[in-house]
């Protein structure tokens, strides 16, 4: 039976590598958001999206495109940058080296090294879509590679509910981001502008012409954001990644003979319910944005559920992965 | 005629001088199978040899096969320098070689069942008490408690030179937590993918079998009658710089590799904690010194340790691999009565020879280091990796003298030997293929009988002249081969 620290390391390397991958995403969107509305000030909400005002105000006066970028690329004292999740990812694959392949390690390895190499040139604007476009295709790279390699146990489990919980999480932070955008003033909701935005929220998720297929009319707020949370067949919405999460938790569970577990289901069948109990209209008029935090809070207490019944935790934190250092 | 000027491709120019060369003998007694070796070795020019060796270290490095060293905030991955010239063995050479070092082990072995058993071999005057009891290795908690078929030591790394007259000498046995049989194993499957050509027609004994033969021997250890008994490798964690190793072997043995906070001792029985709770564990294969294993008994500042083991262990309800306690046998003072005790267990002569000892706790041995201090190697008792160690025909004035106060000053620390000038073998060097020397740790596991992986670890200096070939100290590692005895035999240009 698989150790209960091996089973976190597993989870929590999926969680830094889909958040690295998603990082990279939301700053592309961000990049698009600020050279359209040509508003500095458009970069705060990067911050607040993510909690980090205060904190990126203790080291920095201005919030720019460079500082921001920066904060969020190559910061290593910035626990929430794309190369803290890497280096994060990577010191969970470390203890999990006896259970992932070879291939893996290798590859994550490689990439690390590559981020370390990046330089502040790689951050400016031209160069800047290619340095994401790298940082993608690694993290998807890793998911291939463990895909095609990685050894169908228990392990496996917890590393698939780890980047489908990470994944959900995430696309709430995407649309969240296109909310705190500020229109210019003679732009309203639903102008050509604030479609645009739309437009490119969809773009950065991958998902543009995945929701072409299913609606083909012009393009609205609502219709996009119920795309990206309720679709059950567009691989980054938030209903199919909980789905996902409650498919391979039940599997873990009868495969294993695991008795744990029966509370975190029940969590499940909760945020399944608000996720897809009402019409995203009733959504949009209940508010978007409290409905993304509350979406958020609720993967939280999931993950927090998790690591109670399997890694017998009291904290959803990943274990003492920096103790010594 | 010299060695050097009948040398062509690779080895043109190459000259081991006076000592003992691993590939091609020495000019009295050249290497059986050195005209092989030579036309194999002459596949590629030394030019695409560099470029090779660049390419397979880089592999080290993805593949992670390195020691860590952490920093603020950084963890950095270092390799051991590899060497891509292999070290050659014969098949007379190890099959003296192997029975030398199990005959050691039994030894060994038999030495630790009689000090913390009857200590007949104290009552009988082979070896002083003192030595014994005021070991800080020996542990009183292993009075009598009942090991497993008598094996305290079940993985033990035995370090081995050669001398310039060709003849293979013990220098050291490591009967605790012998570290760097992954780098074995590790070598000759990035030879394998690096220089494919350098093998081809040559039959060499393979070195992939280490870990199933560990794990069966761990499973015969088992003091509980489960048929599939629970093994565990206890490793201090990632932040050990054996780090690597300890995920080799559980990867090569398939089983856990846990740490001290994965365990947990209820009832004097050892648990492990899983996704499930709570799993019986049987053996643990550990890779912690005694010091930090039980911090009930031990440090009691060890965090990397389990509370309760020892009480577990010494009622019989697991079995650690080594047993705690071995350390006693292999100081360097219980070293230089290796042959008194391989004749008083074993009634035998020992196979292979130690290094002449002078031990500085016996005024003849005090008497005799002081006197030569310029011309012996001096040692402290107690360290490894080549820490501490004073090379006097190398040493200055000053620090002659310095080792001199040091000795005077606790002569139980220290012994005293011959410099010994080990062999070398054919290096890549900056400045081209130069002799560097090398010693060679084979490792042995014992469960209910011993086997020894073939050939073992070489380790190399790689400074000019060093005779220190200790990683810290600026060490590399070379893929070491034992040949099937048919080799030997097969005139020039037919072994392909």
């Amino acid at each position: 039976m698989l150790l209960a620290r091996h089973a976190e390391a597993a989870f929590w390397m999926a969680r830094y590598v889909e958040r690295a991958e998603n990082l990279a995403r939301l700053l592309d969107v961000q990049q698009v958001f600020a050279s359209d509305s040509r508003d500095p000030a458009s970069w705060r909400s990067m911050l607040v999206l993510n909690a980090d005002e205060a904190r990126f105000l203790e080291t920095h006066d201005t919030i720019d495109r460079a500082s921001v970028t920066a904060f969020y690329v190559l910061d290593q004292d910035n626990p929430t940058s794309i190369i803290s999740a890497i280096h994060m990812a990577r010191e969970n694959a470390r203890a999990l080296r006896p259970l992932i392949s070879t291939e893996m390690w290798t590859q994550l390895n490689v990439f690390h090294r590559q981020l370390y190499a990046l330089t502040p040139t790689d951050l400016g604007e031209a160069r800047l879509p290619r340095t994401y476009q790298m940082v993608k295709e690694g993290c998807q790279t890793h998911t291939g590679i463990t895909d095609g390699t990685f050894f169908r146990d228990e392990s496996w489990y917890f590393y698939s509910i780890g980047r489908w919980l990470e994944r959900a999480d995430q696309t709430t932070r995407l649309l969240d981001i296109k909310y705190h955008q500020l229109l210019p003033r003679g732009a309203d909701v639903g102008s050509a502008f604030d479609i645009g935005q739309w437009n490119s929220v969809l773009r950065s998720a991958a998902g543009y012409y995945a929701y072409r297929r299913v609606h083909s009319q012009a393009m609205s707020a609502g219709t996009i954001a119920g795309f990206l949370l309720q679709n059950r067949a567009f691989p980054r919405a938030v209903a199919l990644c909980v789905n996902d999460i409650d498919r391979t938790l039940h599997e873990l569970r009868s495969r294993y003979g695991l008795r744990g577990g029966a509370k975190v289901l029940e969590r499940i069948d909760e945020l399944q319910a608000e996720l897809t109990g009402r019409p995203i209209e009733q959504i949009l008029i209940a508010g978007l944005h409290e409905f993304l935090d509350m979406t958020q809070k609720s993967l939280g207490l999931l993950a927090l559920d998790i690591a109670r019944e399997f890694f017998h935790r009291d904290e959803a934190a990943p274990r003492g992965m920096t103790q010594n250092q | 005629m010299t060695l050097a000027s009948t040398r062509a491709g690779l080895l043109r120019g190459y000259d081991s001088g006076k000592y003992y060369c691993e590939l091609l003998g020495s000019s009295d007694s050249p290497h059986p199978a050195s005209a092989v070796i030579e036309r194999q070795l002459s596949t590629i020019s030394e030019e695409e040899l560099r470029s090779r060796a660049a390419v397979a270290e880089n592999d080290l490095l993805d593949l992670g096969v390195t020691f860590t060293v952490y920093s603020e905030k950084m963890a950095i991955d270092r390799i051991l320098p590899f060497d891509m010239i292999p070290r050659v063995l014969t098949a007379a050479d190890w099959e003296m070689i192997e029975a030398g070092v199990i005959q050691r082990v039994s030894a060994i072995n038999l030495f630790l069942a009689d000090i913390y058993g009857p200590q007949n071999v104290l009552k009988d005057g082979i070896v002083p008490a003192d030595l014994v009891f005021g070991n800080p290795n020996f542990r009183r908690e292993m009075q009598g408690v009942k090991v497993t078929g008598g094996v305290y030591v079940a993985i033990c790394g035995i370090d081995i030179v050669r001398d310039e007259l060709g003849r293979f000498l013990v220098l050291e046995d490591n009967a605790r937590t012998p570290s760097g049989v992954s780098y074995v194993v590790e070598n000759r499957r990035m030879m394998l993918r690096a220089w494919p050509e350098l093998f081809e027609g040559l039959p060499i004994r393979p070195v992939d079998d280490y870990g199933p033969q560990l794990r069966k021997a761990l499973a015969e250890l088992s003091p509980t009658s489960a048929s599939a008994p629970l093994i565990v490798l206890l490793s201090p964690g990632v932040f050990n710089s054996a780090y690597f190793e300890h995920v080799f072997l559980a990867r090569e043995m398939g089983v856990p590799l846990v740490e001290g906070r994965d365990l947990t001792v209820i009832d004097g029985k050892v648990f492990m904690r899983t996704i499930a709770g709570l799993s019986r564990v049987d053996t643990i294969y550990r890779r912690i010194d005694d010091d930090f294993l039980d911090p009930r008994v031990f440090r009691s500042d060890s965090v990397l340790g389990v509370p309760g083991l020892m009480e577990a262990y010494v009622s019989g309800h697991v079995q650690l691999a080594n047993a705690v306690g071995t350390g006693v046998a292999d100081d360097k003072a219980v070293y230089a009565y290796m042959p008194r005790l391989i004749r008083y267990y074993l009634g035998e002569d020992a196979i292979l020879s130690n290094v002449d000892t002078h031990i500085c706790a016996e005024p003849e041995g005090l008497a005799f280091t002081l006197a030569n201090l310029e011309n012996l190697v001096v040692k402290p008792v107690g360290a490894s990796g080549g820490y501490g160690v004073m090379i006097g025909p190398r040493a200055s004035k000053a620090e002659i003298e310095e080792t001199r106060l040091k000795i005077l000053d606790d002569p139980g620390n220290f012994i005293s030997q011959p410099v010994i000038n080990l062999s070398v073998c054919p290096t890549l060097c900056p400045e081209g293929i130069a002799a560097r020397h090398v010693d060679l740790r084979p490792f042995a596991i014992t469960g209910n009988k011993t086997w020894v992986l073939p050939g073992g670890l070489t380790r190399v200096a790689l400074r000019k002249n060093s005779l220190v070939v200790n990683s810290s100290q600026g060490g590399g590692s070379k893929d070491t081969w034992v040949l099937m005895p048919e080799v030997a035999k097969a005139p020039p240009g037919v072994a392909r």
